[in-house]
């Protein structure tokens, strides 16, 4: 008999069936829930893969506690979700993103584990300071002062320091939502609000923001 | 700091123009979004608030990225 064919992806496709073992009962059910294990471990090991320059200092056996911990976490999120799955994509590709979260989020979390975040609201203000030549054009230099304006004094204090820290101090958002004790989702929300006063404060001082990207 | 540095700061600083969508929205439907990437293609027109929260938090972007990659069978 012919074995069938490896398949070439990093990370096998789930047999067909698996969605339906799951929400099944029985000895299909207890073999479906190890399959699934198996397969966010899986994603976890391909997101520290992806992420090894941010583990450069983390001990390899660590790396198989931070997968496994990513994997059991996903687990346990994929099984109280599964109700809600509807079919909006493949299963697989709705598991997967569970176990890639996971795993992300203590990458980032690992990375800077012995680094202090220092929140530097006026680190911003080092930007452009030290660009030369070109970058002292008077558009250029008019925009940063206006930006600069409508950070001082168009946002609150927290604003400030959200927006700094996520956009100029690259604090990865879910290492400064552990240090705040607030989530991604809030923290986000307050970096939206604040780009919005800063675009309304600077389209009524008549800078035109249509050009710049994204 | 180069001008290509300055201007990568503004564009951080003020994120993307148009409406988005939040973190856990973003998370709600990043599956559907990545399948229809590598499906249909048109994945930025289909969802465009999605789109824009990408280019706006560079840890979802993250997430879109490996996603991505993983259901496209290859890692970087």
């Amino acid at each position: 008999m012919i074995p069938p064919a490896q398949p070439t992806t990093a990370t096998p496709l789930p047999r067909d069936g698996l969605l339906a073992d799951l929400r099944g009962g029985g000895a299909r059910h207890e073999a479906a829930i190890r399959e699934l294990h198996a397969m966010l471990l899986r994603a976890a090991h391909f997101e520290l893969r992806r992420r090894a320059a941010a583990l450069a200092h983390v001990r390899a056996e660590d790396h198989a506690d931070l997968a496994l911990q990513a994997a059991d976490d996903a687990f346990v999120a994929v099984m109280r979700k599964l109700p809600e799955f509807r079919g909006d994509s493949r299963f697989s590709t709705w598991a997967y993103k569970f176990a890639l979260y996971e795993a992300a989020v203590r990458v980032r979390r690992r990375a800077w584990q012995d680094r202090e975040v220092v929140l530097d609201p006026d680190s911003w203000l080092t930007v452009g300071d030290r660009a030369a030549g070109p970058a002292a054009r008077y558009d250029r230099a008019e925009l940063l002062a206006a930006i600069r304006r409508a950070i001082d004094t168009g946002l609150s204090a927290h604003q400030r320091e959200v927006l700094i820290a996520l956009t100029i101090q690259d604090i990865p958002i879910d290492v400064l939502a552990e240090r705040l004790g607030s989530t991604r989702g809030a923290l986000y929300k307050t970096l939206h609000d604040a780009r919005r006063k800063l675009r309304a404060e600077l389209t009524a001082a008549g800078h035109d923001l249509e050009s710049l990207a994204p | 700091m180069t001008d290509h540095d300055i201007d990568r700061a503004v564009e951080r600083l003020l994120g993307p123009a148009g409406p988005e969508a939040t973190c856990d929205a973003c998370f709600d439907h990043l599956d559907a979004y990545v399948d229809r990437e590598v499906s249909a293609g048109d994945a930025e027109q289909a969802m465009p608030e999605l789109a824009a929260h990408l280019r706006g938090c560079p840890a979802c972007a993250e997430d879109h990225e490996s996603l991505l990659a993983l259901v496209r069978g290859r890692s970087r």
